[in-house]
This record gives C-alpha cells, structure tokens and sequence, in this order.
C-alpha cells in the first residue's frame, strides 16, 4: 500500500481527497482474489486476521496507551468458545460469531477490573500472566472441555442452512475482509466519537485527565473490553477457518506479533495497523526464499524499523500535530 | 517434613537461576527503563557456547587446568564472549532508538530477540542439544533425610556469591552509587559528572555476563538445552523482577529465589502441570495489594 505524502503537513492544500485511498485500497482488496491461487488468498486471509487482531490490540495499546502483551488469551478465549460450543452442541458458527466476542468481553472485564489501576509494565506483565494462564489451562484440560495440547478438532464451516455455506478459501477471505471493513467503520467513529477523545486524553496524560473529570477506570475497562471482543471475533473466524484449534497458536509469541504490528504500524493509527499486519504476515512468505535465515531478516528489520521510522510506519496525526507520548519519555 | 525441605533446596536453585537472569533484566531496566526482551536469548547464548566448549574444549581444557578448570574456564569464555554480544547488540540496536522513546526500543528489544535466537537456531541447529554428563561427580550428601547433589551445592553456593558480589559494587561502591544515580534521574545524574555511556556499557557488560553463566548452570543442571528456552526463563525471569519491584537490585535477587520456591512448592503440593499458573497468580495477586512490587518503592507522581 503505498503511503500517501500528500496529506500530510504542509502539502495540505494539494491534498487529494480523503476518501481516495481508502477506496482504492477496497477496489485492491475486491480485484486480488480473482487474480492469483488460493495459496496466495489464503495469506490474504491470515493478513486479513492478523489486521483484525492489529486493530483488536490497537484500542488497549494504541488509544488508551495501555501495555497489554496477553491479547493471544483474548483471541484463545473467542477460538475456544467457538470450537467447543460448536462441536459439542453444534451450534452454528454464525451464531458463535458475537458468542465468541462476548464471552472475550466478559472474561476481559473479569480479569483486568481488579488489575486495571495497575501502571505501565506492571500491567504489561500481569497481561502476560493471564495469557499465560489462559495457555496453560488450555493445555491441561480443565473439565475435559479443551482437549489438551491437541485441541478440539472438527469444527464446522459458518453456514447459514444450506443457503450460504463458507467453505472455499475465497469465501473465507471475503468473510475476513468484511469484518475486517466493519470494524473498521465502527472504529473510526469510536475514534472520533467523546469515548475516543477521553481514549486518547488519558494516553496523553492520565491524571490530567481524571482531573478533567473523565472516568480513567470506566475508559480503560472499557477499551479492555472492546479489544478483547474484537480479538474473541477474531478467534471465532480462524478456528472456523483452520477447523482445530490448539494452544500453541495462543502463545506468548503471538501476542508479541500483535504488538509488533500496532507499534510498526503507528499506535493509534488505522491505516497503520494494515500496514503493520500486511509486514507480520507477508514478510515471512516474501522472504521464504531465505529459507531458515529469514527470520534472521525479520528480526533486524524490525530494529531498522524503529531507527528510522520510531513512530511507526503511518503514525496517527490530529490536525497535523503528532502525539506527545510517542516522541517523547512517556515512562514517568 | 523432608519433602518440604527437600523442595525448598530444589526451588531455591532454580530461584537462583531466576534471581541471576533477572538481575540482568533489573539493571537495564532501572537505568534505560526498557524492558530487555532480547536477554533471555543472552542466556540461551551462553549456554550453547558453554556447551561448545564443554563438548569441543574439554580435552585440552581439562589438560591444561584440571576438570574444574575446565569448567570454569568454559563459564568464563561464555560470560566474556556473551557480554561483548550484549555491548555490540546495545550498540546497534538500542543505542540508536533510545532518542525516539520507549515503547520503538520494545520493539526493537523484541526484534533483537528474534535475531539472536534464530542466530542460535541457524549455528547449533533446531534440535536439542545434550550436555556432558558426569562433568561433576555424580556425588550427593544426606543432612538427615535430605539429600542434596554435589551440583547443586555449586550451583548455589556460586550463584550466591555472584548476587553478593554485585550487591557489593551496585550498594557499596562509588561506581554503583553512579548506577542507581542514573537509574533514579538520569539527567541529573549526567550533570552531577556521571558518564552515562559508561553506566550503559558497564549494565550491558555484566547483564549478559551473568545471563551467560546462568546458561552454563541450567545447561549442567537439566542437561537439555534448546534454543527456544530463553523465551521461558527469559518470563520467569522478568516476572521475577516485577514481583520483587522492578529497577530493585535487591528486590529482583528476592524475587527470583520467592518465584523458584514458589514454583517447586506449587509443582509438589498442588500439580506440577499448573504450576505455572500458581505462579503468575501469585504474582497477580502481590500486584493487586502492592502495586509496585514486593520490595518497590512507592513513587509519588510527578504532574
């Protein structure tokens, strides 16, 4: 996606219009498919999850400026819920879609209330902790219900009847995409709306912020929420897609990609999110010519990211003026 | 009764491993404020060059110095050659993104972390690797009913030494009065005459030195190692850092010996599968009613 110069800083005048890029990038999006192997929609579809994931993260991560590297048990939860209900009761994946987001909702306001005051890396690590938790619970099976390290297998296509059944790497894709677009609209209005102005106030500045009167408990809780549904969506789609669902696609190292992505991409940025999704996704099939090397690439491409672009590829600005937190020592 | 004590002995030698591996996270941490992703794969490092030199070295090492000269100098090799890894890797992948804030240098750390421990990967190969066996006589000693192995006595008896050494020089010493000067207000600190490169490179010298030593501990102790393991103890590691107030010196020994006694009592009393859950309840939990750690300090905020 290329980035677009114009509309930034002092070439505003010669800006082209806002809805451009966004359009054309919908017109990409509806064409490739039609044009390369199911190989390649296929890594259009994990692009498409790990954007949805990106996004899930950026609100806790990018708006609030909350440290969270335990989204993966977020994602675990809405895969979960899916795979069991589905293969047990045989409820539909339709169905399981806002299930899924919800029960991620529930258990992210059930863990994170009592831990919600804590500050920058302590939250970071106690986020790790209930990803961790979550993992290894999944590994020992608690009630028969996960099925171990192996996971729960043969989980049902989303279909509606005999009406519309989702079943080819195609349809996946669209599925992924439409979401992702959906989330996408919702998340723009949240962004402008006074729940992500108050967002963005306690990033920049928590206690001018409780001091203005926002409620910095209540927004955090509720970012918390609102990422962990979305992540819980996401869940519901990949275990829909792969069919099985097991612990180690919820590892540390997952939440760590989404981490990743949110910070390459630009904290609080949407476009940015695409971006840093579209790297953590399509770098490692680019490169797979380097063969065991390539992550060696990955790796030092990352650092050379954040020496040359350190507030991520398409930083999010407002009127032309970049966030605080992000160029400066936002530690103390 | 001797099941307890027994486990105690077990959960502090891992403890201590933790307690070596998180002095190193402790020290980045209170002077840069970055958490040091890449420092669990610093120990990774140094275990597989303490086994390079174990299995491809004791011949001529154990010629020349004896069988625990040949340990020793196998150690010594892997914390000198892991501490210039961790000057060159500060050098090109921190340094330069420090001026840019926080939370690039995360990413940059973790970034660090994938490189190294592929680099591991792409030298030693994906499989595990084993450890000599019978370095150290096979020996153990029975105080009543318990019974401690030779290897475990060397193992805590070196691992305490090395924490009251750097306790020393951090607590005692004009240059460690420089350090914790840096850590707490590292401006000010540069005005008062305290070179801050030297306080970096001098963290990123012994940090990964002690990284590496730890390596060549838990390589002797399990025999095993693989090249993804940094990322596990690397957690522990760290978790044991919050828990003891990160940026503590003294709070990050406690808190990695708590974390390995907690974990073994948990693994023998309760389930062995779930003991890492008890873990990082704990640890939840300790945050919840001390939101700074068991030794942190309660930091008035500034406006």
């Amino acid at each position: 996606m290329p980035v677009n110069t114009n509309s930034t800083g002092s070439a505003r005048t010669l800006s082209v219009p806002r809805w451009i890029m966004p359009m054309l990038a919908g017109a990409i999006l509806l064409i490739y498919p039609f044009l390369v192997s199911d190989y390649y929609i296929d890594i259009a579809f994990y692009f498409g999850i790990y954007a949805l994931l990106g996004l899930s993260l950026n609100i806790v991560l990018g708006e609030v400026g909350l440290f969270d590297l335990g989204h993966a048990g977020f994602y675990a939860i809405g895969a979960y819920v899916t795979a069991i209900l589905n293969t047990r009761y045989g409820i539909p994946i339709f169905v399981l879609l806002p299930v899924s987001g919800l029960a991620a909702a529930l258990f992210a306001y059930i863990v994170c209330s009592p831990i919600i005051h804590l500050k920058g890396d302590y939250l970071c690590i106690v986020t790790i902790g209930v990803g961790e938790i979550v993992r290894i619970a999944l590994i020992n099976n608690p009630f028969d219900l996960t099925g171990g390290p192996n996971g729960v297998f043969g989980i049902d296509f989303p279909r509606i009847g005999e009406l519309l059944v989702i079943d080819s790497s195609l349809e996946y894709y669209f599925l992924i995409w439409a979401v992702v677009g959906l989330s996408i609209i919702g998340l723009i209005s949240l962004q402008n709306s006074r729940i992500g102005r108050a967002w963005n106030c306690i990033r920049e500045d928590g206690i001018a912020a409780s001091a203005s009167g926002i409620d910095v408990r209540y927004y955090k809780l509720l970012a918390f929420v609102l990422g962990a549904g979305l992540a819980g969506i996401a869940g519901n789609i990949y275990a829909s897609k792969l069919m099985c669902v097991s612990p180690e696609s919820f590892s540390f190292w997952e939440s760590c990609l989404m981490f990743c992505i949110v910070l390459i991409g630009g904290m609080g940025s949407i476009p940015g999110v695409l971006i840093g999704a579209a790297f953590i996704s399509l770098f490692p099939e680019i490169f797979r010519p380097f063969a065991m090397y390539r992550m060696l690439v990955f790796g030092s491409v990352m650092i050379l990211m954040m020496m040359f672009r350190p507030g991520g590829f398409w930083p999010r600005k407002r009127g032309g003026v970049s966030y605080r937190s992000l160029m400066e020592d936002s530690g103390d | 009764m001797h099941l307890l004590l027994e486990q105690l002995i077990n959960g502090l030698t891992i403890g201590s491993f933790y307690a070596l591996i998180a002095l190193g996270y402790s020290m980045v941490y209170g002077v840069l404020k970055l958490i040091n992703f890449a420092h669990g794969d610093f120990f990774t490092l140094g275990s597989y060059l303490g086994y390079t030199v174990l299995v491809f070295g004791t011949a001529l090492l154990t010629a020349h110095f004896g069988l625990w000269g040949g340990m020793m100098a196998a150690t010594v090799v892997a914390a000198i050659s892991v501490s210039i890894v961790g000057i060159v890797v500060e050098r090109l992948a921190y340094r330069p993104v420090y001026p840019a804030g926080r939370l690039p240098a995360v990413v940059s750390a973790l970034g660090a972390s994938i490189f190294l421990q592929n680099a591991i990967m792409v030298i030693w190969g994906p499989r595990y690797q084993a450890y000599p066996s019978q370095l150290i006589p096979n020996m153990h000693f029975q105080f009543g009913d318990i019974f401690i192995t030779l290897l475990q006595i060397i193992i805590l008896v070196f691992s305490f030494l090395l924490m009251s050494v750097l306790y020393y020089v951090i607590q005692r010493t004009t240059f460690g009065a420089a350090i914790r000067a840096a850590a707490h207000d590292r401006h000010t600190a540069a005005l008062m005459g305290i070179d801050f490169n030297k306080v970096i490179l001098f963290i990123f010298t012994l940090g990964p030195a002690l990284g590496a030593v730890t390596g060549v501990m838990v390589g002797m102790y399990y025999r095993q190692i693989s090249f993804t393991m940094g990322w596990n103890y690397g957690l522990k590691a760290f978790t044991a850092t919050i828990l003891g107030g990160i940026g503590n010196i003294p709070g990050a020994m406690f808190g990695g010996l708590i974390l390995g006694v907690l974990e073994m009592l948990g693994a023998s009393y309760i389930s062995a599968a779930w003991k890492d859950v008890f873990v990082f309840l704990i640890l939840i939990l300790v945050l919840i009613f001390r939101p700074t750690g068991l030794f942190g300090e309660k930091v008035a905020e500034k406006v």
